[in-house]
């Protein structure tokens, strides 16, 4: 599982007093702490509380770039701030996201093809959030079909099936599973998929615990990545332990520091 | 519409690691070797990169060979006492593109020669023969911990390929190789775990060293567990291509070693008619062993008698022939 690294955004404190105040030092720091940490993306989103997006967005790219090689994750419900984030990322960015609503993927799958980039496809649509599976895969099979048609290669697609806080839809969990496992056969070479990690503990008294566990059984139903807490140490050696029992690394003893240390 | 043809595509590539110094460098070899490097599986050039040619060394020791079969002890008999004067025919006359000097006169069982008697040695190797060296030990970890250090920093900047670090046993190669610019040999027991582990111990002492490893995953001979060493180095070799960077070395193989101590090498035909010619089948035996082992990504093949040598070298040629489309 690729950790994308959720610190870099504007709902947290610091970050936002950054961007205010144009002080790239918190920034920076995050990213180095994320990157050390072994996340593989660096998720970037202004945050609700900043008034011009586009022009916040365009900086917290360029000073996170200046701290780490990691490629971005461009995360924002406003297309404008995107697309002038994608225009000064170096590398090929990820964007964070779009729903299977037939305006939202024409946009975005357009700027995917423009700069490359890969795309975080939600399975959501106009009437929101599907209850099961089979209505999820649905939707996922939509943005597969659209970015094929916007000669997007697949495996640049990551599909989110949506993962709701455990204490109020516990029906999704098992839904969430099933839908990751169903993705993995909807094409050849199949999407990538990915959760935002800490929905499902919203509002719970045990995070963290809930967080790893639940990513190390997605793992095990074809969870690629997840945008998480990349300084959550216990999360980190379980996502490396996962991935040693599902022989997706080869195992040595020091196997936690290879896979902190694998995009250094 | 033209079919097209499916081809695997990998993320990441095995480090090239040079071997030897010129004078530009602080050394005095006539060229440096580079190995590994490679975008894909071996020879399969129609899906990547197989930049440098899988190279062989042939070995030398500084004791006459008493225990080698009459046919291989031939080769060398008007040299097998002077070892520079055995590297230069290897070289000159065998074709070897390295030479793997070997010090068995240190062994305490067998003359426990001082370490300034195998420096002697290793500097009229290295004004012999321009090639760049292998040095081992005499397999012995308490001697060779006390004349590897010396060795290291009597041919400082000659970037040696030393031999050999262990698990148990990696330090003083290892702080050799860093303290007089030399490279390591990593030796594991046909164990993947530990040849990952290992390379992770000694990148711990000095990180630039992760450039100058090369595993030696230990191999057998063919009929006595090949497809065990087999199989390891091509796990390594695939994880190396999807970016594992503790297992992306290139990879040595002691093959000589290996087969002229096996009863196919060695028993003659009077003994066992069925088998035939001892010499022709030793020979056969030594080069079948590596070049099955060059599938499985061998990068250095470390031999000794030049017929196996010469058969392998043309196989080589062929094998590093373009065959993309």
């Amino acid at each position: 599982m690729i950790i994308i690294g959720e610190r870099i955004n504007g709902m947290f404190r610091d970050i936002a007093k950054a961007i205010r105040e144009k002080d790239p030092r918190p920034v920076q720091e995050w990213a180095r702490k994320q990157e050390a940490m072994g996340a593989g993306y660096l998720d970037i989103n202004v945050g609700p509380a900043v008034a011009d997006r586009v022009s916040a967005m365009k900086w917290l790219v360029e000073v996170t770039q200046e701290a780490s090689k990691l490629p971005l994750c461009l995360d924002s419900t406003d297309y404008d701030a995107i697309e002038a984030g994608l225009e000064v990322c170096k590398r090929p960015a990820m964007i964070n996201s779009v729903p299977a609503i037939q305006e939202k993927m024409d946009r975005v799958f357009t700027m995917a093809a423009k700069y490359d980039a890969e795309v975080i496809g939600l399975a959501m649509n106009e009437a929101g959030i599907p209850k099961d599976a089979e209505s999820r895969v649905a939707l996922a099979m939509e943005l597969v079909a659209n970015c094929d048609a916007y000669g997007i290669p697949i495996d640049k697609l990551y599909i989110d099936p949506l993962a709701l806080p455990c204490n109020v839809g516990q029906d999704h969990g098992p839904e969430v599973f099933e839908t990751l496992r169903q993705i993995k056969l909807l094409s050849d070479p199949p999407p990538k998929t990915t959760v935002g990690l800490s929905n499902i503990s919203q509002g719970t008294k045990n995070r963290e615990l809930i967080n790893r566990i639940f990513a190390v059984m997605a793992m095990a139903c074809g969870l690629d990545s997840a945008i998480c807490d990349a300084c959550d140490e216990e999360l980190v050696a379980a996502v490396a332990t996962a991935r040693i029992l599902l022989n997706k690394d080869i195992y040595c003893d020091s196997y936690v520091d290879v896979f902190k240390s694998q995009n250094q | 519409m033209a079919v097209e043809i499916y081809k695997e595509k990998y993320r990441s590539q095995v480090r090239e690691v040079v071997l030897g110094a010129t004078s530009a460098d602080g050394g005095t070899r006539s060229h440096t070797i580079k190995v590994g490097g490679e975008t894909a599986l071996p020879f399969l050039h129609f899906e990547g990169e197989n930049p440098n040619r899988p190279v062989i060394a042939m070995e030398v020791w500084d004791i006459v060979p008493e225990d080698w079969p009459a046919n291989l002890k031939a080769c060398f008999e008007d040299v097998y006492n002077d070892a520079a004067a055995w590297a230069k025919k290897c070289v000159e006359e065998y074709g070897a593109d390295m030479i793997a000097l070997r010090f068995k006169s240190a062994d305490p069982d067998i003359k426990d020669a001082p370490v300034e008697e195998c420096i002697v040695t290793l500097k009229k190797v290295l004004a012999a023969v321009g090639v760049p060296l292998i040095v081992y030990g005499c397999g012995k970890a308490e001697k060779d911990n006390t004349i590897m250090g010396p060795l290291a920093e009597a041919a400082e900047g000659e970037n040696l390929l030393l031999g050999v670090a262990e698990q148990d046993n990696y330090k003083s190669v290892a702080s050799a190789a860093m303290a007089y610019k030399h490279s390591v040999i990593a030796q594991s027991p046909i164990d993947i775990n530990i040849a990952k582990q290992l390379n992770i111990l000694i990148s711990e002492m000095s990180t630039p060293l992760l450039d100058r490893i090369v595993i030696d995953p230990t191999i057998a001979a063919l009929g006595y567990g090949i497809e065990y060493s087999y199989s390891i180095m091509e796990r390594a070799r695939f994880g190396a291509l999807n970016g594992d960077r503790m297992l992306a070395m290139p990879m040595i193989g002691n093959v000589g070693h290996e087969v002229w101590s096996k009863k196919e090498a060695i028993i003659s035909a009077e003994e066992q008619p069925g088998w035939g010619d001892q010499a022709e089948r030793s020979m056969a035996w030594e080069a079948t062993t590596a070049m099955a082992l060059l599938q499985a990504g061998m990068d250095i093949l470390v031999m000794r008698h030049p017929g196996a040598v010469k058969l392998v070298k043309q196989s080589i040629d062929e094998l590093m022939q373009d065959n993309s489309y």
